[in-house]
């Protein structure tokens, strides 16, 4: 029984000090009118992936390192997605100017995952993104977990530990 | 002893349903926000001119700001405070000064948004309102007022909003500026009909309405006339009868956009139509002409293959709050004219940027996006991305009104011209290509060709009857090699190779990332090709930056290149300066 204790102890610590240092919930996911790639009207509540974690990343089409980042992510992704069931969402904030060109450009590149527009930046306010790229996980809830400023080669491997991670707390 | 274990453990229970559930209570609003603050110091160089006095003894900019949102439900509140302490180089001096331009309360109930405060805003594509931000260039132009989003049935957004725009640091007193007025629908008929709900082409529909009130200035100008006379003893004289006219201003300046959408299997079709009433103002030297814009675009795609194709003719869409507004910075802009060119993300194919030309412009844009699939002949393992992109902006036809009066004269209909005629002048063009392959799991490539055209004459100085063209080719080769999974080295070659201008540039920058933290760059821009031997000058630059989360602090020494900074087809000029910049930025 002490033994039993003292496991179950120990491991509300462990959950405790872990989901505080790693994984906490740092806001809701706002709710924000903007556009999916078609055009057509989405809001960003339904940023969702059937309980399971989601990377959603901010960038544009002049943006060098997020061209980069999702280049990276893409000859990945479909492994991330077998592994974790992960779904990732790219909002561009590309305004009028560049915005009809993102889905040519999306399929041109052959990137697979979801995009979305942000044409006026309503979306980058709500979530606080000063620049792109800007990258957040979040759970399975809606809530975002986890925030990550600029790209640098090979941090994409850090996005899948947070994801694993994520699953593991629940 | 096991009985006090056991009531322990059922203490424990007990307790942690209670800790979260009040934290349930407590995560019911949240305060999230960002902050970034950029320091500059400033040396004195006497390679670019620069001395203590040049810098008017402002040997420190800073810029920064810090938002603020409170979240709870349906309810949101935000400020942004701001401090240009002095502004840093290039920034307009109106804006020195702390304060909080711009905060606000939202609340959504239903199929009801409401904002009260400042927000920003976009009808359509922006071409007769767009409210919006973009703090490297120091502009804003949020509105100042009320904004309502309305959706009464699933697939009809109506928006309505009044207000005034932000000017630099001066609050909108009785009179000192005007009044915007906006209404806006968006109409998505496959959801609104359920007979169109499972077609495969959608189409959706859009109007927007915007006037302005402006209790107007009483303005006058003259008009000069010569006339020779010849006296009895046969002397002539030459005489200037000078008329001064009081102009005809309107109160209400109104302008309409209509707008459709059609997407179908891998096609979409944009267009938009905007048209603008009776508005001298200072941008388009008071002329009682009426304007208007044409957007459109058409793209298609499939997995592997983007094609998009874009056109627009701009005639007279300058549209502001204050008629006697004009200049750098852009303020007080209520309607937005996309530029048609590509921004370009490498820095010697900036050295030349473009951006639209309100008083009248045609812009024709078409890319090309093609990747080679994986494991053939020619895309290798991993596949090779092509890209081509074409652009050009010219002028538009201008006719005079009449013999005797010149195109463009204060106080007249200022010009005729036919819907869609383009101009001889070229403002700019743009050609290039770009090749992206990754050879193995270490070495990524991207290759880049750039033949752009500028017309220095047009695009800097708004002169428009005798052009300077500059024609650069420039080249790029970006290479990133990965020594291990947190390590990689990329480096960029660049060249920029004109006659005209400023010559001859070459650049080579090489960046260590350490993955997910830290990065270190090294950066020479020469300009070796400067007719004047005194200005070739090396804008070298050393940086260093740390990111740890949403955090991230950089510090940069070196010189900066005079230039246009562009974002979004809007530019601001940067002037030459040597120091070091320290950059703060955090999310939380």
């Amino acid at each position: 029984m002490k033994k039993l204790f003292l496991a179950a102890f120990s491991l509300l610590i462990f959950t405790t000090a872990f989901s505080q240092s790693e994984i906490k919930t740092l806001f809701n996911l706002p709710s924000v009118d903007i556009k999916n790639v078609k055009g057509e009207p989405f809001n960003t509540k339904n940023i969702t992936n059937n309980g399971k974690p989601v990377i959603i990343t901010f960038w544009a089409t002049w943006c060098k390192p997020c061209m980069k980042e999702h280049d990276a992510i893409s000859d990945i992704y479909d492994d991330w997605i077998k592994e974790t069931g992960v779904k990732m969402y790219a909002v561009s904030i590309d305004n009028s100017r560049s915005s009809k060109s993102v889905q040519p450009l999306v399929n041109g590149k052959g990137w697979e995952f979801d995009v979305l527009l942000d044409e006026n930046g309503e979306f980058k306010r709500a979530m606080n993104v000063n620049v792109p790229p800007h990258t957040f996980i979040v759970n399975g809830k809606g809530e975002v977990v986890w925030q990550h400023v600029g790209y640098l080669e090979g941090d994409e491997a850090e996005y899948i530990e947070i994801v694993k991670k994520v699953l593991k707390a629940k | 002893m096991k009985k006090i274990i056991l009531i322990n453990l059922l203490l424990i229970l007990a307790i942690i349903p209670v800790f979260t559930f009040s934290q349930d209570i407590l995560s019911g609003g949240k305060v999230t926000g960002n902050v970034q603050i950029d320091g500059q110091f400033y040396s004195e160089d006497s390679k670019l001119g620069i001395s203590d006095s040049s810098l008017n003894y402002k040997k420190f900019g800073m810029n920064g700001f810090a938002n603020f949102i409170y979240t709870n439900g349906d309810f949101s509140a935000g400020m942004r405070a701001e401090g240009f302490l002095n502004p840093m180089l290039g920034f307009d001096p109106r804006y020195e000064g702390y304060g909080v331009p711009y905060w606000f309360a939202k609340y959504k109930t239903g199929s009801l948004e409401m904002t009260a405060g400042h927000f920003y805003e976009q009808f359509g594509s922006g071409l007769v309102l767009r409210s919006w931000e973009e703090w490297t260039l120091g502009y804003d132009n949020n509105i100042y007022g009320f904004n309502v989003h309305f959706s009464p049935i699933k697939g009809v957004m109506l928006k309505g909003l009044v207000g005034t725009q932000r000017y630099f640091w001066e609050p909108y007193e009785n009179s000192n500026r005007g009044i915007v007025r906006g209404f806006d629908g968006d109409f998505y008929l496959n959801d609104m009909f359920e007979s169109l709900a499972e077609s495969k082409t959608k189409i959706d529909l859009g109007g927007s309405f915007v006037s302005r009130y402006e209790k107007v200035p009483n303005l006058t100008f003259s008009r000069d006339s010569a006339y020779i006379q010849i006296n009895e003893l046969g002397d002539t004289s030459e005489w200037i009868q000078r008329t001064t006219y009081q102009y005809d201003l309107p109160y209400n300046v109104g302008s309409w956009a209509a707008r459709a959408n059609i997407a179908s299997g891998g096609f979409n079709f944009y267009l938009e139509y905007a048209q603008k009433g009776n508005d001298p103002n200072a941008t388009n030297n008071y002329i009682y002409k009426k304007g208007s814009a044409v957007y459109s675009t058409l793209s298609y795609s499939t997995k592997g293959l983007g094609l998009f194709l874009a056109t627009k003719w701009i005639d007279n869409m300058s549209y502001k709050s204050k008629l006697t507004e004009s200049g750098n910075p852009p303020m007080l802009d209520i309607n937005y004219l996309p530029a048609i060119t590509k921004e370009q993300p490498y820095s010697m194919a900036t050295v030349y940027p473009y951006a639209t030309k309100q008083n009248g412009e045609f812009g024709v844009q078409a890319q090309v996006a093609y990747n080679i699939p994986k494991n053939s002949a020619v895309g290798g393992k991993y596949g090779t991305n092509l890209t081509f992109n074409y652009s050009l902006a010219k002028s538009i036809q201008k006719d005079p009104i009449s013999a005797d009066i010149p195109v463009d004269s204060s106080g007249t209909e200022g010009y005729k011209t036919n819907f869609f005629s383009i101009g001889d002048l070229t403002y700019y063009q743009d050609f290039n290509v770009m090749a992206e392959k990754k050879f193995n799991s270490k070495v990524k490539a991207k290759l880049a060709y750039f033949n752009q055209t500028y017309n220095k004459n047009v695009i800097e100085d708004d002169i428009f009857d005798e052009e300077e063209m500059v024609h650069a080719n420039i080249g790029v080769l970006d290479l990133t090699y990965k020594f291990d999974a947190k390590n990689s080295l990329r480096m960029e070659l660049q060249g920029l190779f004109t006659k005209e201008d400023k010559g001859d540039w070459a650049a080579l920058m090489l960046e260590y990332n350490v993955s997910p933290s830290w990065f270190f760059s090294v950066q020479d821009e020469f300009n070796y090709g400067n007719p004047v031997s005194t200005d070739q000058i090396h804008y070298y630059n050393f940086s260093l930056g740390y990111n740890e989360g949403s955090n991230r602090i950089s510090l940069r020494y070196g010189r900066q290149r005079e230039g246009l900074l562009c974002v979004g087809g809007v530019c601001r000029y940067v002037p030459a300066s040597t120091g070091l910049t320290i950059t703060l930025t955090s999310s939380f």
